[in-house]
C-alpha cells in the first residue's frame, strides 16, 4: 500500500471559546486560548493521499493538482484570516481537532474529483508540540 | 510488537523523462521536472518485531545501519538516479517509484517479515509512505 503526504502551511488567528459560556468559564475551559483579543498560529497542514500508481506517470497523484486542490479549498480561506470569523466556525470552536475535521470535509470530495487521488488523512500541527490528525472515510468522486 | 525507525540521507540528481518521447515533448509532459535536478532524500525504515529477550533489540541497527548503506546510500548517494542506476530506464524517477524501489531492494535484505513501512522524504514537504500488510 503507497501513501503520499504533503506539508502545506498557513497563518492564522482564532480564540477559543464558546458562546454559551461566560468570560470566566471560558477561561477555565480554554486557559490563555479564550484571551478575547485572539491569538494566532503558524499552521502546518499535512495532507495524505492514497491510490494506486499509474504505471505511466508513476504518480499515484498529480502534485500540481494536489496543490491547486488545497490552495482552493483551504489555503484560500483559512490563510491569512481570522479562523472565528469563517462560517464553518460560527458554532464550532476552532481547535486543530475542528480544523483538522474541517479540512477533512473541504477536501474528501475534491481532491477525489479534481486530484483523483483519496484523501486518507489530515494532520494538523498548531505549533511543534501538539497536532491533531484525522483519518479519512475513503470517497470516490461521483462525478468524475 | 514494537517498531524501530532508522533513517538515511542521500542526495541525488534525477529528471522525469520517457526516453521514447522527444526533448520537447518530455517537456510537455512533465514540465520542469524534465530537467536536471536533484533533491536531498531523507529515508526512514521502519522494522517490526518482539524484542530479543536477551539483547533487548528487534534487530542490532548497527546491522540496519550496514543494509541500509549497502542497499540504499551506496546505491544513490551522489549518483543520478537516470543515469547511474538501472531501476529508470522504464519508469520515471518520482518519489512513489523510487520509495518502491527501495522497499524492493529492503524487503530481499532484510529478515523475512520484519520490514514495516518505508517513508522517502523527497524534502520536508512530500513524502511517500510504502506500507507493508498487517502480520
Amino acid at each position: 500500500m503507497i501513501r503520499l503526504t504533503r506539508r502545506y502551511r498557513f497563518a492564522a488567528a482564532h480564540v477559543l471559546h464558546r458562546h454559551d459560556l461566560s468570560a470566566d468559564q471560558n477561561f477555565s475551559v480554554y486557559g490563555k486560548c479564550a484571551n478575547p483579543n485572539g491569538h494566532g498560529h503558524n499552521y502546518g497542514l499535512e495532507i495524505t493521499v492514497g491510490g494506486k500508481v499509474d504505471p505511466e506517470s508513476g504518480t499515484l497523484v498529480s502534485i500540481a493538482a494536489l496543490d491547486e486542490c488545497v490552495q482552493k479549498h483551504v489555503m484560500d480561506r483559512f490563510a491569512q484570516c481570522n479562523l472565528n470569523e469563517d462560517a464553518l466556525f460560527a458554532t464550532l470552536v476552532p481547535t486543530a481537532e475542528n480544523i483538522a475535521r474541517a479540512v477533512q470535509d473541504l477536501l474528501t470530495d475534491s481532491v477525489a474529483c479534481e486530484a483523483g487521488a483519496t484523501l486518507v488523512a489530515v494532520r494538523v500541527v498548531e505549533t511543534a508540540r501538539n497536532y491533531a490528525e484525522v483519518e479519512a472515510l475513503a470517497s470516490e468522486c461521483v462525478n468524475r | 510488537m514494537l517498531r524501530i525507525t532508522r533513517a538515511a540521507e542521500f542526495c541525488s540528481s534525477l529528471r522525469y523523462w520517457d526516453p521514447a518521447l522527444s526533448a520537447a515533448a518530455n517537456q510537455r509532459r512533465f514540465g520542469r521536472c524534465a530537467s536536471q535536478h536533484g533533491h536531498n532524500y531523507r529515508l526512514e525504515v521502519t522494522l517490526r518485531g518482539v524484542p530479543d529477550p536477551a539483547t533487548g533489540m528487534v534487530m542490532d541497527l548497527k546491522d540496519l545501519k550496514e543494509i541500509l548503506e549497502r542497499e540504499v546510500v551506496a546505491r544513490f548517494d551522489h549518483r543520478d538516479l537516470n543515469g547511474d542506476t538501472p531501476y529508470f530506464a522504464k519508469q520515471v524517477p518520482t518519489p512513489e517509484n523510487l520509495a518502491q524501489v527501495i522497499r524492493d531492494l529492503l524487503i530481499q535484505a532484510l529478515p523475512a517479515g520484519m520490514l514495516d513501512r518505508v517513508r522517502l522524504y523527497q524534502d520536508e514537504d512530500l513524502w511517500v509512505d510504502v506500507l507493508e500488510e498487517a502480520l
